[in-house]
Protein backbone atom coordinates (compact mmCIF):
# COMPACT_ATOMS: atom_id res chain seq x y z
CA UNK A 1 0.00 0.00 0.00
CA UNK A 2 0.70 3.59 -0.66
CA UNK A 3 -1.80 5.67 0.36
CA UNK A 4 0.42 8.44 0.78
CA UNK A 5 1.60 8.52 -2.86
CA UNK A 6 -1.82 8.35 -4.27
CA UNK A 7 -2.79 11.28 -2.18
CA UNK A 8 0.44 12.87 -3.70
CA UNK A 9 -0.61 12.15 -7.35
CA UNK A 10 -4.80 13.70 -6.20
CA UNK A 11 -2.93 16.66 -4.10
CA UNK A 12 -0.10 17.78 -6.80
CA UNK A 13 -2.62 17.48 -10.14
CA UNK A 14 -5.13 19.25 -8.57
CA UNK A 15 -3.17 22.19 -7.47
CA UNK A 16 -1.84 23.04 -11.54
CA UNK A 17 -4.87 23.75 -13.99
CA UNK A 18 -2.77 22.35 -16.50
CA UNK A 19 -2.69 18.64 -15.10
CA UNK A 20 -6.38 19.05 -13.84
CA UNK A 21 -6.96 18.84 -17.86
CA UNK A 22 -4.16 16.66 -18.76
CA UNK A 23 -5.62 13.72 -16.47
CA UNK A 24 -8.99 14.35 -17.01
CA UNK A 25 -8.45 14.11 -20.82
CA UNK A 26 -5.47 11.35 -20.28
CA UNK A 27 -5.03 9.50 -17.79
CA UNK A 28 -3.12 6.65 -18.23
CA UNK A 29 -0.34 8.89 -19.97
CA UNK A 30 -0.61 11.19 -16.60
CA UNK A 31 -0.53 8.47 -14.19
CA UNK A 32 2.54 7.12 -16.07
CA UNK A 33 4.42 9.93 -16.50
CA UNK A 34 3.31 11.07 -13.02
CA UNK A 35 5.14 7.86 -11.50
CA UNK A 36 7.88 8.10 -13.44
CA UNK A 37 8.76 11.72 -13.30
CA UNK A 38 7.18 13.68 -10.57
CA UNK A 39 6.40 10.95 -7.71
CA UNK A 40 9.51 11.20 -5.84
CA UNK A 41 9.98 14.67 -5.65
CA UNK A 42 10.25 16.07 -2.00
CA UNK A 43 7.28 19.06 -2.14
CA UNK A 44 8.09 20.92 0.63
CA UNK A 45 11.71 21.41 -0.25
CA UNK A 46 14.03 23.29 -2.44
CA UNK A 47 14.36 21.81 -5.76
CA UNK A 48 17.22 19.08 -6.83
CA UNK A 49 16.21 17.13 -4.07
CA UNK A 50 14.03 13.68 -4.75
CA UNK A 51 13.42 10.64 -2.74
CA UNK A 52 14.21 7.24 -4.71
CA UNK A 53 12.08 4.90 -3.45
CA UNK A 54 8.11 6.04 -3.95
CA UNK A 55 5.97 3.61 -6.67
CA UNK A 56 2.02 2.97 -6.70
CA UNK A 57 0.95 -0.75 -6.54
CA UNK A 58 -0.53 -1.90 -9.65
CA UNK A 59 -4.13 -1.70 -7.59
CA UNK A 60 -3.27 1.98 -6.97
CA UNK A 61 -2.05 2.94 -10.39
CA UNK A 62 -5.29 1.37 -11.87
CA UNK A 63 -7.22 3.19 -10.34
CA UNK A 64 -5.92 6.65 -11.17
CA UNK A 65 -5.56 5.18 -15.04
CA UNK A 66 -9.52 4.11 -14.80
CA UNK A 67 -10.69 7.32 -13.08
CA UNK A 68 -12.24 4.85 -10.79
CA UNK A 69 -13.18 6.99 -7.32
CA UNK A 70 -14.69 3.84 -5.87
CA UNK A 71 -11.34 2.04 -6.13
CA UNK A 72 -9.85 4.71 -4.88
CA UNK A 73 -12.14 4.94 -1.64
CA UNK A 74 -11.79 1.50 -1.18
CA UNK A 75 -8.20 1.73 -1.13
CA UNK A 76 -8.24 4.70 1.78
CA UNK A 77 -7.38 7.70 -0.77
CA UNK A 78 -8.03 10.97 1.32
CA UNK A 79 -11.63 11.23 0.32
CA UNK A 80 -11.17 15.27 0.37
CA UNK A 81 -8.48 14.84 -2.33
CA UNK A 82 -10.51 12.53 -4.37
CA UNK A 83 -13.51 14.69 -4.43
CA UNK A 84 -12.21 18.05 -4.70
CA UNK A 85 -10.11 16.64 -8.29
CA UNK A 86 -13.07 15.16 -9.47
CA UNK A 87 -15.39 17.77 -9.27
CA UNK A 88 -12.61 19.97 -11.05
CA UNK A 89 -12.64 16.98 -13.88
CA UNK A 90 -16.34 16.14 -14.21
CA UNK A 91 -18.69 18.23 -12.92
CA UNK A 92 -18.80 20.79 -15.54
CA UNK A 93 -20.33 17.65 -17.77
CA UNK A 94 -23.33 17.60 -15.13
CA UNK A 95 -26.19 19.95 -13.82
CA UNK A 96 -26.26 21.62 -10.61
CA UNK A 97 -24.60 18.94 -7.91
CA UNK A 98 -25.64 15.90 -10.03
CA UNK A 99 -22.21 14.74 -10.60
CA UNK A 100 -21.72 15.17 -6.66
CA UNK A 101 -24.59 12.72 -5.30
CA UNK A 102 -23.58 10.47 -8.16
CA UNK A 103 -20.40 10.07 -6.98
CA UNK A 104 -21.86 9.55 -3.29
CA UNK A 105 -24.80 7.03 -4.79
CA UNK A 106 -21.74 4.96 -6.54
CA UNK A 107 -20.62 4.48 -2.89
CA UNK A 108 -23.58 3.27 -1.59
CA UNK A 109 -22.21 0.11 -0.95
CA UNK A 110 -19.66 1.12 1.83
CA UNK A 111 -20.92 0.80 5.24
CA UNK A 112 -19.05 2.11 8.47
CA UNK A 113 -16.76 2.06 9.23
CA UNK A 114 -15.04 3.12 6.11
CA UNK A 115 -11.50 1.95 4.78
CA UNK A 116 -8.80 3.83 7.12
CA UNK A 117 -7.17 7.21 5.14
CA UNK A 118 -4.70 7.27 7.70
CA UNK A 119 -1.21 7.76 5.92
CA UNK B 1 -3.61 43.79 28.82
CA UNK B 2 -5.69 42.94 25.63
CA UNK B 3 -9.56 42.08 26.21
CA UNK B 4 -11.23 39.59 24.68
CA UNK B 5 -14.45 41.29 23.10
CA UNK B 6 -15.88 38.70 21.71
CA UNK B 7 -15.73 34.84 20.86
CA UNK B 8 -17.45 33.23 17.62
CA UNK B 9 -17.67 30.05 16.65
CA UNK B 10 -18.72 28.76 13.00
CA UNK B 11 -19.40 26.56 9.91
CA UNK B 12 -17.28 27.50 7.46
CA UNK B 13 -19.91 27.13 3.77
CA UNK B 14 -17.47 27.74 0.89
CA UNK B 15 -20.42 28.00 -1.20
CA UNK B 16 -21.64 31.62 0.78
CA UNK B 17 -19.71 33.63 -1.07
CA UNK B 18 -21.29 32.33 -4.52
CA UNK B 19 -24.56 32.00 -3.11
CA UNK B 20 -24.69 35.34 -1.74
CA UNK B 21 -23.60 37.52 -4.64
CA UNK B 22 -25.25 35.37 -7.31
CA UNK B 23 -28.07 37.38 -9.21
CA UNK B 24 -31.12 36.25 -11.54
CA UNK B 25 -31.30 32.64 -12.18
CA UNK B 26 -28.52 31.91 -10.57
CA UNK B 27 -28.99 32.58 -6.98
CA UNK B 28 -30.26 29.86 -4.91
CA UNK B 29 -33.67 29.68 -3.44
CA UNK B 30 -31.83 29.64 0.40
CA UNK B 31 -29.91 32.72 -0.46
CA UNK B 32 -31.68 35.10 0.62
CA UNK B 33 -32.41 33.69 4.38
CA UNK B 34 -28.77 32.72 4.53
CA UNK B 35 -28.02 36.21 4.13
CA UNK B 36 -29.89 37.57 6.26
CA UNK B 37 -28.80 35.46 9.05
CA UNK B 38 -25.22 35.97 8.25
CA UNK B 39 -25.88 39.93 8.67
CA UNK B 40 -27.52 39.58 11.85
CA UNK B 41 -24.61 37.22 13.04
CA UNK B 42 -21.90 39.70 11.63
CA UNK B 43 -23.65 42.69 13.86
CA UNK B 44 -22.32 40.43 16.55
CA UNK B 45 -18.64 40.96 16.07
CA UNK B 46 -19.16 44.70 15.11
CA UNK B 47 -20.84 45.77 18.21
CA UNK B 48 -17.81 44.42 20.08
CA UNK B 49 -15.55 46.87 18.00
CA UNK B 50 -12.28 44.57 18.08
CA UNK B 51 -9.00 45.67 16.80
CA UNK B 52 -7.40 42.22 15.88
CA UNK B 53 -8.75 39.20 15.42
CA UNK B 54 -7.51 35.66 15.98
CA UNK B 55 -8.43 33.15 13.35
CA UNK B 56 -8.81 29.18 14.39
CA UNK B 57 -9.37 27.17 11.25
CA UNK B 58 -7.46 24.31 9.72
CA UNK B 59 -5.79 24.15 6.26
CA UNK B 60 -7.51 21.82 3.61
CA UNK B 61 -4.55 20.42 1.64
CA UNK B 62 -3.42 23.29 1.06
CA UNK B 63 -0.13 24.69 2.35
CA UNK B 64 0.66 21.88 5.04
CA UNK B 65 0.92 18.57 3.43
CA UNK B 66 1.73 15.41 4.40
CA UNK B 67 5.21 15.60 4.34
CA UNK B 68 5.64 18.02 7.29
CA UNK B 69 2.04 18.37 8.78
CA UNK B 70 1.93 19.91 11.90
CA UNK B 71 -1.15 19.61 14.75
CA UNK B 72 -1.28 22.92 15.77
CA UNK B 73 0.20 25.88 14.03
CA UNK B 74 0.52 29.77 14.61
CA UNK B 75 0.98 31.53 11.66
CA UNK B 76 3.76 34.95 12.51
CA UNK B 77 3.77 36.77 9.25
CA UNK B 78 3.01 40.45 8.24
CA UNK B 79 0.94 39.75 5.45
CA UNK B 80 -1.17 36.61 4.64
CA UNK B 81 -2.52 35.92 1.03
CA UNK B 82 -5.26 33.95 0.81
CA UNK B 83 -7.38 31.38 -1.06
CA UNK B 84 -5.90 28.93 -3.72
CA UNK B 85 -6.52 28.09 -7.27
CA UNK B 86 -8.70 25.32 -6.43
CA UNK B 87 -11.26 27.47 -3.66
CA UNK B 88 -11.48 30.24 -6.45
CA UNK B 89 -12.44 27.29 -8.93
CA UNK B 90 -14.77 25.25 -7.20
CA UNK B 91 -16.50 27.80 -4.87
CA UNK B 92 -15.42 31.01 -6.67
CA UNK B 93 -13.72 32.68 -3.75
CA UNK B 94 -11.48 35.61 -4.08
CA UNK B 95 -7.84 36.44 -3.40
CA UNK B 96 -7.41 38.05 -0.23
CA UNK B 97 -4.78 39.75 1.36
CA UNK B 98 -5.26 40.09 4.94
CA UNK B 99 -2.43 41.95 7.66
CA UNK B 100 -1.01 40.14 10.05
CA UNK B 101 -0.25 40.83 14.18
CA UNK B 102 2.88 39.59 14.60
CA UNK B 103 3.36 40.75 18.13
CA UNK B 104 0.48 38.84 19.00
CA UNK B 105 1.44 35.56 16.96
CA UNK B 106 5.18 36.08 18.59
CA UNK B 107 2.98 36.49 22.21
CA UNK B 108 0.74 33.23 22.05
CA UNK B 109 3.89 30.86 20.34
CA UNK B 110 6.07 31.87 23.24
CA UNK B 111 3.27 31.51 26.12
CA UNK B 112 1.59 28.45 24.25
CA UNK B 113 4.71 26.65 24.21
CA UNK B 114 5.49 27.76 28.06
CA UNK B 115 2.30 26.29 28.77
CA UNK B 116 3.19 22.89 26.91
CA UNK B 117 2.12 23.02 23.57
CA UNK B 118 4.52 22.23 21.00
CA UNK B 119 3.20 24.81 18.28
CA UNK B 120 4.50 24.71 15.01
CA UNK B 121 4.69 27.97 13.26
CA UNK B 122 4.88 29.84 9.70
CA UNK B 123 6.57 33.26 8.77
CA UNK B 124 5.07 32.80 4.82
CA UNK B 125 1.68 31.27 5.32
CA UNK B 126 -1.45 31.33 2.24
CA UNK B 127 -4.20 30.85 4.19
CA UNK B 128 -7.55 28.90 2.92
CA UNK B 129 -11.52 29.02 3.27
CA UNK B 130 -11.44 27.99 6.63
CA UNK B 131 -10.04 31.07 7.54
CA UNK B 132 -10.97 33.72 4.94
CA UNK B 133 -15.19 32.16 4.72
CA UNK B 134 -15.20 33.67 8.25
CA UNK B 135 -13.65 37.15 7.21
CA UNK B 136 -15.80 37.13 4.20
CA UNK B 137 -18.95 36.61 6.48
CA UNK B 138 -18.31 38.37 9.57
CA UNK B 139 -16.02 41.15 8.63
CA UNK B 140 -16.33 41.76 4.61
CA UNK B 141 -14.11 44.52 4.83
CA UNK B 142 -11.35 42.79 5.65
CA UNK B 143 -9.30 45.64 7.34
CA UNK B 144 -8.48 43.98 10.68
CA UNK B 145 -4.75 42.24 11.24
CA UNK B 146 -5.46 38.85 12.12
CA UNK B 147 -3.71 35.59 13.88
CA UNK B 148 -4.41 32.39 12.21
CA UNK B 149 -3.82 29.25 13.64
CA UNK B 150 -4.49 26.33 12.00
CA UNK B 151 -5.21 23.11 13.98
CA UNK B 152 -5.22 19.61 11.71
CA UNK B 153 -8.67 17.95 11.47
CA UNK B 154 -8.20 16.06 8.09
CA UNK B 155 -4.73 14.55 8.46
CA UNK B 156 -4.72 11.49 10.66
CA UNK B 157 -3.18 10.37 13.53
CA UNK B 158 -5.31 13.95 14.96
CA UNK B 159 -5.07 14.96 18.71
CA UNK B 160 -7.56 14.46 20.99
CA UNK B 161 -10.70 15.77 21.07
CA UNK B 162 -9.96 17.69 24.60
CA UNK B 163 -6.90 18.79 23.43
CA UNK B 164 -8.44 20.60 21.19
CA UNK B 165 -10.54 22.06 24.57
CA UNK B 166 -7.27 22.74 26.37
CA UNK B 167 -5.59 24.38 23.68
CA UNK B 168 -8.73 26.66 23.24
CA UNK B 169 -8.75 27.16 26.91
CA UNK B 170 -4.93 28.50 26.97
CA UNK B 171 -5.92 30.31 24.01
CA UNK B 172 -8.05 32.50 25.90
CA UNK B 173 -5.79 33.42 28.91
CA UNK B 174 -2.68 33.99 26.54
CA UNK B 175 -4.94 36.75 24.64
CA UNK B 176 -5.80 38.12 27.95
CA UNK B 177 -2.01 38.01 29.21
CA UNK B 178 -0.84 39.67 26.02
CA UNK B 179 0.62 43.42 27.37
CA UNK B 180 -1.47 45.32 24.88
CA UNK B 181 -4.75 47.58 24.96
CA UNK B 182 -6.35 46.42 21.82
CA UNK B 183 -9.23 44.51 21.72
CA UNK B 184 -9.49 41.06 20.68
CA UNK B 185 -11.89 38.70 19.24
CA UNK B 186 -11.32 35.06 18.79
CA UNK B 187 -13.15 33.08 15.94
CA UNK B 188 -12.95 29.55 14.79
CA UNK B 189 -14.47 27.69 12.33
CA UNK B 190 -15.72 24.16 12.24
CA UNK B 191 -18.14 21.54 10.76
CA UNK B 192 -21.24 19.94 12.57
CA UNK B 193 -21.66 16.23 10.50
CA UNK B 194 -19.93 16.41 7.34
CA UNK B 195 -19.79 14.05 4.64
CA UNK B 196 -17.05 14.80 1.93
CA UNK B 197 -16.18 12.22 -0.82
CA UNK B 198 -18.85 9.00 0.97
CA UNK B 199 -21.85 8.25 -0.19
CA UNK B 200 -23.76 10.33 2.33
CA UNK B 201 -21.81 13.90 0.67
CA UNK B 202 -24.82 16.25 -0.84
CA UNK B 203 -27.88 14.99 0.87
CA UNK B 204 -30.87 17.23 1.46
CA UNK B 205 -29.49 17.93 5.01
CA UNK B 206 -26.29 17.45 6.88
CA UNK B 207 -25.44 13.48 7.24
CA UNK B 208 -26.41 13.12 10.95
CA UNK B 209 -29.51 15.21 12.05
CA UNK B 210 -29.24 14.31 15.42
CA UNK B 211 -25.61 14.65 16.19
CA UNK B 212 -26.12 18.31 14.63
CA UNK B 213 -28.94 18.95 16.98
CA UNK B 214 -27.01 17.46 20.15
CA UNK B 215 -23.96 19.66 19.20
CA UNK B 216 -25.42 22.72 18.88
CA UNK B 217 -27.16 22.32 22.65
CA UNK B 218 -23.54 21.35 23.74
CA UNK B 219 -22.27 24.52 22.33
CA UNK B 220 -25.03 26.94 22.80
CA UNK B 221 -25.19 25.55 26.97
CA UNK B 222 -21.18 25.50 27.20
CA UNK B 223 -21.41 22.13 28.03
CA UNK B 224 -17.96 20.60 27.65
CA UNK B 225 -18.64 17.82 30.33
CA UNK B 226 -21.44 16.08 27.92
CA UNK B 227 -19.81 16.78 24.70
CA UNK B 228 -16.31 15.27 25.64
CA UNK B 229 -18.22 12.52 27.18
CA UNK B 230 -19.62 11.43 24.05
CA UNK B 231 -17.09 12.41 21.24
CA UNK B 232 -14.53 10.71 20.55
CA UNK B 233 -11.83 10.26 17.56
CA UNK B 234 -13.84 6.61 16.46
CA UNK B 235 -16.75 8.26 17.28
CA UNK B 236 -16.80 11.14 15.06
CA UNK B 237 -16.42 9.06 12.07
CA UNK B 238 -20.06 7.89 12.20
CA UNK B 239 -22.17 10.98 12.18
CA UNK B 240 -20.13 12.00 8.54
CA UNK B 241 -16.37 11.02 7.29
CA UNK B 242 -15.47 14.53 7.59
CA UNK B 243 -17.18 15.63 11.07
CA UNK B 244 -13.69 15.75 12.78
CA UNK B 245 -13.92 19.12 11.92
CA UNK B 246 -16.36 19.39 15.15
CA UNK B 247 -13.33 19.60 16.98
CA UNK B 248 -12.70 22.73 16.01
CA UNK B 249 -15.82 23.86 17.71
CA UNK B 250 -14.80 22.42 20.52
CA UNK B 251 -11.42 24.46 20.94
CA UNK B 252 -14.19 27.38 20.51
CA UNK B 253 -16.07 25.63 23.78
CA UNK B 254 -12.54 25.65 25.59
CA UNK B 255 -12.23 29.55 24.35
CA UNK B 256 -15.57 30.38 25.50
CA UNK B 257 -15.28 28.44 29.03
CA UNK B 258 -16.79 25.67 30.59
CA UNK B 259 -20.44 26.14 30.82
CA UNK B 260 -20.16 29.38 29.58
CA UNK B 261 -23.72 30.26 27.52
CA UNK B 262 -23.89 31.63 24.14
CA UNK B 263 -25.46 35.10 23.84
CA UNK B 264 -26.49 34.60 20.55
CA UNK B 265 -27.22 31.41 18.60
CA UNK B 266 -28.25 30.75 15.16
CA UNK B 267 -28.34 28.01 12.85
CA UNK B 268 -29.30 27.02 8.96
CA UNK B 269 -30.68 23.65 7.95
CA UNK B 270 -29.31 23.66 4.35
CA UNK B 271 -28.45 20.56 1.90
CA UNK B 272 -25.33 19.07 2.48
CA UNK B 273 -24.60 20.16 5.80
CA UNK B 274 -26.35 22.54 8.28
CA UNK B 275 -24.59 25.79 9.39
CA UNK B 276 -24.21 27.02 12.79
CA UNK B 277 -23.41 30.56 14.58
CA UNK B 278 -22.33 31.25 18.00
CA UNK B 279 -21.25 34.54 20.31
CA UNK B 280 -19.95 34.78 22.96
CA UNK B 281 -19.08 37.90 24.83
CA UNK B 282 -16.75 37.29 27.94
CA UNK B 283 -16.72 41.02 29.30
CA UNK B 284 -20.21 41.44 28.87
CA UNK B 285 -22.58 42.35 26.03
CA UNK B 286 -21.57 45.48 24.30
CA UNK B 287 -24.05 48.14 24.34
Amino acid sequence: MSKYLVDKFLYTVDRDPDLVERYRTAPRETVEWWEQSRANEVLNCHSGEASTWLRFTDSERSALIDHDHVALFELGAHPFLTLTLFIAMFERDHGPLEYQKAYGARLAHFSMPYPDIAT
Amino acid sequence: MASVVAVIASTHHPFYYRASTATGEDRPPFADEWVSKITAFRETLTRARPDVLVMVGSDHFHQLWLDNMPQFLVGKAPFYDANWYNEEREFGLPKMLLKGQEDLSAHILRAGLDEGFDLAFSNELRIDHSVTCPIITLRPEADLPIVPIYTNIFAPPLPQPKRFVQLGKAIREIVESWPSHLRVAIIGTGHLSLELGGPRQFGPHGPDPEFDRKAVEWIATGDLERCLAEVTLDSLHSPGNATHGFMDFMLMMGVAGAGAKADYVDSLDLFHTMEAYFTWYPSGAPA
